[in-house]
């Protein structure tokens, strides 16, 4: 059985950083990831981020990966990287099994674990909507940023926050005509710098709408929506129909976290941070002892939280198990000091109500 | 217009046979899940998940963090039962 010090579940923005951490720390780090190219969702974000210096803002996120990768390579006497490799198990032993490519299972023992899965799309339920045409608009922007494979000629954004938001703009660059963003909630979710670009390009938010249905024979041909009130309950007579072949949902992401609830953590549905998570303490330490949490899968936040998340989670775990540096209370408190002046906006206070209840 | 919205997309259950089922008693997502095969496909419930627990909130007036969660097993994504015996019997040399 292959034996490791700290096994990374995920590559991504918290996964990178966690791998950086622990390995800066003097711990051996084994980073699974299940796609080909490290990065997560980093890699299909043409835009550039906000936030400070710390966690990279004014860069855009495709650029991010690259830089932590080569940070990662000062360390590579500790650092084990395992692509197109997927964590299908962890058991009560503490044995992580992993199925590499479509032929390779086998199982690893670690002596710690920070699971960085991610997050992915929520769904939503209308009449047809199995139609070809129907996406994520995560899904979208994969196509589009990775693949290069356009995905229509015309499309309905179905959800204002940010990615229903920065997809649509992103969209209209490849030249794909976005006849109208909607959103059930009575205000616009994303930051008003993204929606004010893409009204100035033309293009309707139409707040308090949903969709009703989708029509179509073989693929996506017409989506009907409708008006919602307050208690958002469909109003009769306000339905407009719009000719798309493309309808993006982007109703918001929920942690990925199977493999902890499965490894028997205590989880918890919190609306603020959601779906469900993780019970953990402030070392990012699940209810399973050494085994930690990082990134969205702790609660959807943004990349610049995951990534300080990740920072703090590689520091604890690395701790735990005997690699306690010197300055390990002033990184500590350097982690949870950038954690709290990401979460001091309007949007901080909601995610910080929701890590109120997942204290331990 | 219920039996034309699909919940569990890889094993095409619909709206109209989750709600009759709720109906009928089966109030937790297991119960379904054994039923319908609904969160028991490649995605393993990442798509119908949430949908069923809302439904089954909003059914019978619960708030949604109070419906009890699916339980999930390894392996998370499909594996080949020969792949796995490989494995096995290494461990056995």
């Amino acid at each position: 059985m292959k034996q490791a010090e700290i096994v990374i579940i995920g590559g991504g923005p918290a996964g990178l950083c966690a791998a950086l951490s622990a390995a800066k720390s003097g711990s051996n780090v084994l980073i699974i990831d299940k796609n080909k190219n490290l990065g997560g969702q980093l890699i299909k974000q043409t835009h550039m981020f906000f936030g400070s210096e710390k966690q990279y803002a004014s860069k855009r996120g495709i650029d991010i990966p690259e830089i932590l990768i080569d940070e990662l390579f000062k360390y590579k006497e500790n650092v084990e990287i395992k692509t197109e490799a997927t964590a299908v198990g962890m058991y009560e032993d503490g044995i992580i099994t992993v199925l590499e490519k479509e032929d390779n299972y086998y199982k690893i023992e670690p002596k710690a674990v920070i699971v960085a899965t991610g997050a992915y799309e929520k769904f939503l339920s209308f009449p047809n909507n199995d139609l070809p045409g129907i996406y994520g608009a995560g899904a979208v922007q994969t196509l589009m940023n990775v693949y290069g494979v356009k995905p229509g000629n015309k499309v309905l954004m179905v959800g204002a926050g940010n990615i229903g938001l920065i997809v649509s703009y992103q969209l209209m660059q490849a030249g794909v005509e976005v006849k109208a963003i909607l959103d059930a909630a009575p205000k616009i979710g994303g930051y008003l710098v993204h929606a004010s670009k893409i009204r100035r390009m033309g293009v309707p938010i139409l707040t308090s709408h949903t969709v009703k249905e989708a029509i179509g024979n073989e693929f996506l041909e017409k989506v009907v929506i409708s008006e919602v009130d307050e208690k958002f309950n469909r109003i009769k007579g306000t339905e407009m129909i719009f000719d798309v072949d493309v309808m993006c949902i982007s109703v918001g992401l929920t942690p990925l976290n199977e493999l902890l609830a499965l490894r028997g953590c205590e989880m918890k549905y919190i609306p603020q941070l959601s779906g469900i998570v993780p019970v953990r303490n402030e070392n990012y330490e699940t209810t399973v002892e050494n085994v930690f949490v990082a990134g969205d899968a702790t609660g959807v936040e943004e990349a610049s939280a995951a990534m300080v998340e990740g920072f703090l989670a590689g520091l604890c775990a690395a701790a735990k198990i005997g690699y306690k540096p010197d300055d390990f209370i002033d990184r500590k408190n350097d982690y949870i000091k950038q954690l709290n002046n990401l979460r001091s906006g309007p949007a901080g206070k909601h995610i910080l109500a929701g890590i109120e209840q997942i204290g331990r | 217009m219920d039996e034309n919205t699909i919940i569990c997309r890889c094993s095409d259950v619909t709206l109209k046979e989750i709600r009759e089922l709720i109906n009928d008693g089966y109030v937790t997502f297991d119960e379904i899940k054994r039923i319908t095969r609904a969160g028991m496909g490649p995605c393993q419930g990442k798509t119908c998940g949430q949908l069923i627990m809302r439904e089954i909130a909003n059914a019978t007036g619960q708030n949604i963090k109070d419906v009890k969660f699916q339980i999930n097993r390894p392996p998370v994504v499909g594996v080949k039962l020969g792949l796995i015996a490989k494995e096995g019997r290494k461990n056995e040399e």
